[in-house]
């Protein structure tokens, strides 16, 4: 009888071993611990170049849909996660927990990080095309429009991009060394990134140690001299293009006061009855800050504060102008603009009138560009990204392309997330129509090591980006600082290979 | 419910208790974490306390998520304080929810609600309706479910998630960009 008992608890035992809740929880731990699943040799290969949101967000969908797919990342850096890591400001940490989803997706047993290979350079795009079944270009927009005006090479000249990767130590910005020396800063641009610069420039440095901004960009703004922060746009108070959060954070900036003409207002409040709710909210703040008189409370404090920053619209750059010495900025000469059309249509024009502004910084923040990386892909150069249809790139199979690069760079980070499922949903529709043909067996990965081998270059695994992350959270902890960002590659190098 | 599953759910009420952050895992992923994740990977996890009185262990509350795709999905919670917390404890699959992980940074947990039971939550915040104004198919019932506590008074509700989930910060806009 109880043999009997014996053997039956053991068939269920098996029984259960065997149901596929458990099998799969078994092949997701081996996901988890990393250990090697035996992918199948008529598993799609897929290649992504660039480390950043859409290169994470394009591989976790991939993963996640399908168990026979296979997934490279390669980033130029050691360090993986782009501009979540340099171009998120450091007072705004809580955008940057998406990196902790990127972390599970990079540790996911079919996929895998190679930083510190540079895509065009170690390696070309037409040799991952034939390692690999599909190559998704993620790489992101790393050049910037630039004003086009005389000047605009003066020293005190600087690209919304460069300032701010400067403050969030990205390697080729560490030497930037900006003059902070003079009393007022105008910012061209009216978007988040240019209230992000005004935000960092004015805000009290007690606020900014506690952050990962770089130690160098800290010590810089503790000495800096820059009291009067102006964010110009060529258009109106109703087509500023910053969000309301970004807002609200410049009018609740402790030590700051809002500076604005009220005539640059008129007729503003008229319109509120007829915008939409996001629109509405941003305008009636906006107006709030620049028009309306404060309460005793708040016209005391601005009264004790140090520090101004307004918007100023209706101006666009026309020259950079020079000091006597002809090496720095001193000043910019702007043109003053009127509004023509209305609604959607709603156009600047110059009026002929012109303003010349005092200032020893100017950071053009006017937007952020993609370049060519490869000349086998095709670039679309006036609009700056890679022609595509629904992020399949246009006449080239097997080549596909998401984030920026692929809708040009605007827009947060969800932004990017769904953009980049979207193009992960292509790669797979094309392998289950057939169109993209993953029947032949690639080299993958092993493909591309043999090649970087034969050219000297070493990549960079994710667990060795975490030897990077210990030693600089470990740096930042000594200052209480999430972390310390090492701001050369050299050191990165040295201390992944440790 | 599994030994694995118990364990997982175990560790990270641990790490939430102690550390108090953010349940550190995507709610659309299907890949189990390790529990052990380092408190700093380069984001700051404090969860913006809007949920002041948890439900405690024994009480069980039924929420029904109407998925993006119209699936209606069935769950229970009997620990949690957000409607965001149980997406991601009971693992729903819904992608690309709760990106900024509850920090009210993002508006990819939009929800929409009926309207007695939006009436009957508490006042939206400033920082809340940011968030919101940014939320694609916003309408007049609608809440970021991170802050949405979980209470016996919600029992049975149906939430709704609003198909493509996508912040108005997009180029193809009129409106503010980036």
């Amino acid at each position: 009888m109880s043999t009997h008992k014996a053997a039956l608890c053991k068939v269920q035992i098996l029984k259960l071993f065997l149901t596929s809740a458990r099998c799969g929880r078994i092949t997701r731990f081996h996901g988890v611990c990393g250990l090697s699943t035996s992918t199948p040799a008529s598993s799609a290969k897929v290649c992504i170049v660039g480390g950043g949101p859409a290169g994470f967000y394009t591989a976790q969908h991939l993963v996640k849909t399908r168990t026979d797919v296979q997934v490279d990342i390669y980033e130029r850096l050691p360090v993986p996660f782009g501009l979540v890591r340099f171009g998120v400001a450091p007072d705004h940490p809580e955008v940057k927990n998406v990196i902790n989803t990127f972390t599970q997706t990079a540790q996911h047993a079919r996929c895998s990080f190679h930083g510190n290979v540079r895509v065009g350079k170690d390696v070309t795009v037409e040799e991952l095309q034939e390692a690999y079944h599909a190559v998704v270009l993620s790489y992101g927009a790393e050049g910037n429009r630039t004003m086009g005006v005389p000047g605009e090479d003066l020293a005190g000249v600087y690209s919304a991009k460069d300032f701010v990767g400067w403050y969030n130590g990205l390697p080729r910005n560490s030497e930037l060394r900006p003059d902070l020396s003079c009393e007022t800063a105008v910012i061209l641009g009216q978007g988040n990134v240019a209230l992000d610069v005004a935000r960092i420039l004015l805000s009290p440095v007690d606020i900014l140690k506690k952050t990962d901004i770089t130690q160098h960009a800290l010590d810089a703004l503790a000495e800096s001299s820059v009291r009067r922060v102006l964010i110009v746009g060529r258009r109106g108070p109703l087509q500023v293009a910053c969000t309301i959060k970004e807002l609200r954070e410049m009018v609740n900036l402790p030590g700051t006061r809002p500076e604005m003409e009220a005539s640059e207002f008129e007729g503003i409040a008229e319109t509120l009855k007829s915008l939409a709710r996001p629109r509405k909210r941003l305008t009636e703040l906006l107006l709030k800050a620049a028009i309306e008189t404060p309460g005793e409370e708040e016209l005391e404090r601005r009264n004790r504060a140090e520090r101004a920053w307004g918007f100023r619209f209706l101006r666009k750059p026309l020259e950079v102008l020079p000091s006597t010495d002809l090496i720095r900025a001193a000043g910019i000469r702007l043109a003053v603009n009127r509004l023509e059309g209305d609604g959607e249509g709603v156009r600047a024009v110059a009026t002929g009138e012109v303003e010349d502004v005092e200032c020893g910084l100017v950071i053009s923040s006017i937007g952020y560009k993609s370049l060519l990386i490869d000349p086998a892909v095709p670039f679309d150069a006036r609009k700056a990204i890679i022609p595509n249809t629904m992020g399949r790139v246009q006449q080239t199979a097997g080549l596909y392309c998401s984030g920026w690069v692929k809708r040009g760079p605007t827009g947060v980070i969800a932004t990017t997330m769904n953009d980049s499922f979207d193009t992960a949903r292509t790669l797979l529709q094309d392998i289950g129509k057939g169109t993209l043909d993953v029947s032949t067996v690639k080299p993958g990965s092993q493909g591309v090591s043999t090649l970087l081998e034969k050219r000297g270059v070493k990549p960079v695994s994710f667990s060795d980006w975490e030897k990077i992350d210990s030693e600089e959270t470990r740096r930042g902890e000594i200052k209480g600082k999430p972390r310390e960002k090492m701001l050369d590659v050299g050191e990165m190098l040295q201390v992944a290979r440790a | 419910m599994s030994v694995a599953s118990a364990s997982i759910q175990f560790f990270t009420r641990l790490l939430r208790y102690r550390t108090k952050c953010a349940v550190p895992f995507h709610a659309a992923s299907r890949i189990l974490i390790s529990p052990y994740l380092p408190q700093v990977f380069g984001g700051n996890k404090v969860l913006l306390g809007t949920c002041a009185q948890p439900l405690r262990s024994e009480e069980k509350v039924t929420v029904y998520f109407i998925n993006r795709d119209g699936r209606k999905i069935t769950t229970s919670s009997a620990k949690g304080d957000s409607l965001l917390d149980l997406v991601v404890e009971q693992n729903l699959d819904i992608e690309g929810f709760g990106a900024c992980e509850g920090t009210l940074a993002c508006s990819t947990c939009h929800v929409i609600l009926d309207q007695k039971v939006y009436n009957q939550l508490g006042p939206i915040t400033d920082e809340e309706n940011d968030m919101l104004d940014l939320a694609f198919g916003l309408t007049d019932t609608s809440r970021l479910g991170c802050q949405v506590c979980l209470s016996r008074d919600l029992e049975g509700i149906t939430v709704r998630v609003p198909d493509r989930v996508n912040d108005m910060r997009r180029s193809d806009d009129a409106g503010p960009t980036l």
